[in-house]
């Protein structure tokens, strides 16, 4: 039985695309506290591997233990599926993830998105979600928005509501997945600063991401990924402030030489 | 005041049966249409298959001839297995085919395949970022649906949903034929007895207009209900 107080580990997971393999056996550990940042060229399997962590998309093999209990499989004709939905489901509760795209359900107001999945999956009781709710809307910056829909929001905002959103779950672990690269650069500051502050009170943390300042200054591990294998990880002033592997020397290089 | 000779509370009867009909089908055909629509966008091949089969006969057969052949045919088959049953057990079974529910199953059936393929349309406009993010958060597949799948997927289906009522309400006119004096029949009956088409039929084709003219009001409400949230696309 694996460690308990370990809340994620991710053990050799392949993956592939019909005749494309794009993940190639990587297993990665986050301890308590860990903000881990998954950097690499687009293709390099970051996001997959991100998606894969709460089974987005099914790993063809290796292990997701989440505080000591794996997520159990089975195989099916169309591949190794998760055995029992129930489990899936717990887990996932555990685990909350920030999309890309925000992913906001556009049928409902904000504060709704936020109280959804307590409510209904949880089973937190609706005057107590919503008062969660709205502190984590204030914490975020956007109580006087509680109340509108995502289409009304800039960016920005529908993305820190979706941090919001993954934070009333609860979760042990957050995952982000490149959560400022859908946005206009001026409304990428407000997002990294929630996310910092949110590494700062010791949250756990993976975040696939292209921004080498918030790898650098807010993460305490980096794992550079090439073509579905890791090529380098490490604490982040080894990984990108002496890179040992040529082609993240050329990744990390200043564009437009 | 018009005379309709007598024929006044029976016409009235007439509308209220279509009214009851067209609204038991409309119920039977969403449900039919969610259920077929969720088996073809399945990834299992046997709940595929036979959405399939279903969409593509009903859609191609005209609707006069499975009304015939499904109260008619249910009937004959009801027969013979009460008989069958007679033969090998004894039991002497009964079973008539209640002209309106026949009705009902018949244009529910018919329009359950037309709303199969409303629905089937606007679920696969669904964003997929959206239900990952359900997904994510552990919605059961369920929960899945009744929160986070059908209330997107009603945006995209309300108009073809609101055309397939209108052609659906019209299509009760058929049950005439198997009997059931909706108010289609009522007049035709007027009319042969008085030979007064026009006082029968036109107060009919009002009544027609009247039903699509009220459930416009009921569209309003869905579309307001369904639309929330994205004003600003518009």
């Amino acid at each position: 039985m694996a460690d308990a107080s370990i809340p994620l580990i991710v053990s050799d997971i392949h993956k592939r695309f019909g005749d494309n393999e794009v993940l190639k056996g990587i297993s990665l550990e986050a301890r308590k506290g860990d903000v881990i940042t998954l950097i690499g060229a687009s293709g390099s399997g970051k996001s997959t591997f991100l998606r894969c962590m709460n089974l987005l998309e099914r790993p063809d093999s290796g292990d997701i233990i989440v505080h000591g209990e794996p997520i159990s499989f089975r195989q099916t004709r169309r591949g190794r599926e998760p055995a029992d939905r129930s489990q899936l489901e717990r887990i996932r509760t555990r685990l909350s993830m920030v999309f890309q795209g925000f992913n906001l359900w556009a049928h409902m107001t904000l504060i709704a998105n936020v109280i959804e999945a307590p409510v209904h999956v949880r089973g937190i009781p609706r005057a107590r979600a919503m008062e969660q709710g709205m502190a984590l809307l204030e914490r975020v910056g956007l109580a006087d928005r509680a109340h509108y829909y995502p289409a009304q929001l800039s960016g920005g905002q529908q993305q820190r509501g979706a941090i919001a959103r993954a934070l009333a779950m609860e979760p042990e672990v957050m995952l982000f997945d490149e959560p400022t690269s859908a946005l206009d650069p001026e409304l990428v500051g407000d997002v990294l600063k929630v996310m910092r502050e949110l590494a700062d009170e010791g949250r756990t943390m993976i975040v696939v991401t292209h921004e080498m300042d918030f790898a650098r200054d807010v993460s305490n591990q980096v794992v550079y990924l090439h073509q579905g294998m890791v090529e380098e990880k490490g604490h982040p002033s080894e990984v990108l402030g002496n890179p040992s592997s040529a082609r993240l020397r050329q990744f990390l290089a200043p564009r437009g030489r | 005041m018009i005379d309709f000779q007598g024929y006044g509370p029976r016409l009235l009867e007439g509308a209220l049966l279509t009214l009851e009909l067209a609204v038991l089908s409309l119920l039977l055909a969403v449900v039919l249409g969610l259920v077929t629509a969720s088996a073809r966008l399945s990834r299992l091949a046997i709940l595929r298959l036979p959405a399939i089969i279903y969409t593509v006969i009903i859609r191609g057969v005209p609707d006069l001839v499975l009304m015939l052949l499904l109260f008619y045919g249910a009937q004959i088959g009801i027969n013979q297995l009460t008989d069958m049953i007679y033969d090998r057990w004894g039991w002497d079974i009964f079973i008539n085919v209640d002209p309106f529910v026949a009705g009902v199953i018949t244009i529910g059936l018919i329009f359950g395949a037309y709303m199969a393929e409303t629905f089937r349309g606007a679920f696969l406009a669904v964003d997929r970022g959206q239900v990952e993010a359900a997904e994510s958060f552990g919605m059961s597949n369920w929960l899945l649906f009744r929160r986070i799948r059908f209330p997107l997927m009603m945006r995209h289906a309300l108009p073809g949903l609101g055309n397939n009522w209108m052609v659906l309400l019209k299509t009760t006119a058929l049950v005439s034929i198997i009997g059931l004096s909706d108010m289609v029949r009522v007049a035709a009956e007027a009319t042969r007895a008085t030979h007064q088409t026009f006082l029968f039929m036109i107060p009919v084709a009002l009544g027609y207009l009247a039903i699509t003219s009220l459930s416009e009001i009921g569209m309003q409400w869905l579309k307001k209900r369904y639309n929330a949230g994205f004003e600003e696309e518009h």
